[in-house]
């Protein structure tokens, strides 16, 4: 067993509890835990990265208890590469924050990193019950924050978002709660055994619980008909955090391909849930396209921006191959970095307008229009997917993944979901930067200190555009290693390792 | 025995949903206790209903399965924080947005 598996999961839990003791100290110690958290976390993550590439599958045992019947972290190169994602993330997100957001409240460094916590949780559990402790981990954490700052239009959002999110954790318990009376097990590698084994009887069971994960981890991933939730509560919370949430859906996306490529697979005895994934997907990124051309706020642009990134990813792994999962895997880390960036910058441009906020329409000249309006390009190049950042190769990447007959449904619907992207983001630039009237607000210029986080998170596109061939080996690995779920079951049932 | 724990289930979630969809915080959050309390029940009954058997493997005959205990122990500390939770941000809600609507807009005349 390694030890280093547990990093993720021990040091932002240390860190929150430090931070709260420092509660009464004042911001400066509790900035200087967090960030050191931040930094610790990349680096033991990096380290898990270089393991999990081998291929081999690294297991910890909590206690020492066996699995099936212990609790059981495994890390695989999907954990793995979720891993260092989040925690790149969360270094520029947490200066940024560092920058004023924090200082709105008492509790955003105490809150901050259990929210990591329960993200690394969720993508290291091999079970699905610690996966729904991780998932209130995350979710609890993720309420605090949505608040944080409080104000009238983050309490309604908050309210309905928190409502929504209990009703979606019942339907969670009584999904595995299904599972647990048909199968007797809740540890995955067991329950894709089992499920594989299953007699017929069992079948119309089985696929009740495997729809409604479906239904549980489609709404934290915000596909179709249940994402009406995001737009306004990402409009609505504070930018670092809307950052931070950049990467909730891609829990939710974590969650289905996860359990869909072990336990309910597409050549499985319950297959629905598999061959469900590729039309809602469209239809969510054709929806989430539409609604970015209707939205008359930068903010909440992004905000469907993100649904229309979910929609782009559930859409490769809905195809089931190597290549469309490899191609989901290599636009998931771009999508969350370049939408956190494009959050950032967001926060950095409605200061520099006043009072005109972020809503698309003429505002202020600002004070540095050539630096601002440079990032914003590369973003919204990145994002709508112009070549030749990396949006540009992930959409080749999973265009290129349709066979004949599901191509026709595919290319039409990604390359008219990016036009639109094109289109809506240029009449957003050209409003923001351009049609802008009056002299720039006094006050002091946006620095290049603080533009640095966002600035980071944007370069990130060029940083994967370039090194697009290594990635691109490692999510092809991760891919044929989701589609094989044997050598995950054999890492964790400890039946002789590979 | 099943047929009445299927009916008690199924009248908790459907008391639940009708509290929910009332969409004014007290009866929303009256009804998510109802709906955590049928899935705990639920998960819970999900272990196979045996009367008399200890929860703990003994030589002597049936056991009840221990796991979904502690599954629903888990469940139970869980709900009951977002319960409290919830409680608090609607008290917020009515006192900053004046109205008990979850939406929080006043309903349309």
């Amino acid at each position: 067993m390694n030890h280093l598996i547990m990093i993720p999961l021990l040091l932002p839990l240390a860190a929150g509890m430090t931070n709260l003791l420092l509660v009464r100290k004042g911001i400066g110690p509790q900035r200087l835990v967090s960030v050191l958290t931040a930094c610790g976390l990349l680096a033991a993550t990096l380290l898990l990265l270089v393991r999990a590439e081998t291929g081999h599958i690294d297991t910890y045992e909590l206690g020492n208890w066996p699995a099936p019947f212990g609790i059981i972290l495994v890390l695989d190169r999907l954990s793995a590469l979720m891993l260092v994602l989040t925690a790149f993330l969360t270094l520029p997100v947490l200066l940024h924050a560092c920058s004023g957001d924090d200082k709105l409240g008492r509790d955003f460094h105490v809150i901050f990193p259990l929210q990591i916590m329960g993200l690394n949780g969720a993508f290291l559990t091999g079970d699905l019950f610690n996966l729904f402790v991780f998932f209130e981990i995350l979710l609890i954490a993720s309420y605090c924050l949505a608040l944080h700052g409080l104000g009238p239009e983050r309490t309604r959002n908050a309210l309905r978002y928190v409502v929504l999110n209990l009703i979606g954790s019942s339907l969670f318990l009584i999904a595995l709660g299904t599972l647990y009376g048909v199968c007797g097990t809740l540890n995955m590698a067991d329950l894709a055994l089992k499920v594989a084994g299953s007699t017929p009887d069992q079948a119309p069971l089985l696929r009740a619980a495997g729809l409604l994960l479906l239904a549980v981890f489609g709404f934290k991933a915000a596909i179709l008909p249940l994402f009406l939730w995001l737009p306004g509560l990402y409009a609505a919370v504070l930018p670092s955090v809307a950052a931070l949430f950049a990467i909730m859906t891609k829990v939710g996306v974590y969650a289905i391909l996860r359990t869909q490529s072990l336990i309910f697979t597409n050549h499985g005895p319950v297959p629905e849930a598999a061959g469900l994934l590729f039309p809602v997907a469209l239809a969510t990124l054709a929806a989430g396209s539409l609604c970015v051309l209707g939205s008359r706020r930068l903010r909440v642009l992004l905000a469907w921006l993100v649904i229309v990134s979910v929609g782009t990813l559930l859409a490769g792994i809905g195809l089931w191959n190597v290549a469309g999962i490899s191609a989901s895997l290599y636009y998931l880390p771009h999508s969350t970095l370049v939408t956190a960036g494009l959050f950032l910058l967001a926060d950095h441009l409605a200061r520099q307008r006043g009072p005109a906020g972020d809503v698309l329409e003429s505002g202020p000249t600002m004070s540095r229009p050539n630096l601002l309006g440079s990032l914003f390009l590369l973003g919204a190049m990145a994002i709508a997917g112009l070549p030749p950042l990396s949006g540009f190769i992930g959409k080749l990447l999973l265009l290129n993944a349709a066979q004949a007959p599901i191509a026709a449904w595919l290319w039409p619907v990604v390359l008219g979901g990016s036009l639109i992207g094109i289109i809506a983001l240029g009449r957003c630039g050209s409003v923001l930067f351009w049609k802008t009237q009056g002299d720039p607000l006094s006050g002091p210029p946006v620095s290049w200190l603080r533009l640095a986080p966002a600035a980071t998170l944007l370069l990130t596109a060029v940083a994967l555009s370039v090194m697009a061939g290594p990635v691109t080996t490692y999510t092809d690995a991760a891919a044929e290693q989701l589609l094989a779920p044997d050598s995950y079951i054999n890492a964790v049932l400890g039946r002789g390792t590979p | 025995m099943e047929a009445l724990a299927a009916l008690i289930i199924a009248v908790l979630i459907g008391c639940g949903t009708y509290l929910t969809l009332c969409a004014r915080t007290f009866s929303v959050v009256l009804g998510l206790s109802l709906m955590s309390y049928a899935v705990n029940l639920f998960l819970f009954f999900s272990g196979r209903l045996v009367t008399g058997a200890p929860p703990l493997a003994t030589n002597i005959g049936a056991t009840a399965d221990p796991l979904p205990q502690a599954l629903v122990l888990t469940a139970i500390v869980i709900g009951f924080g977002m319960t409290a939770f919830v409680v608090i941000l609607a008290l917020r809600a009515l006192g900053e947005l004046g109205t008990d609507q979850v939406d929080g807009e006043d309903e349309k005349p």
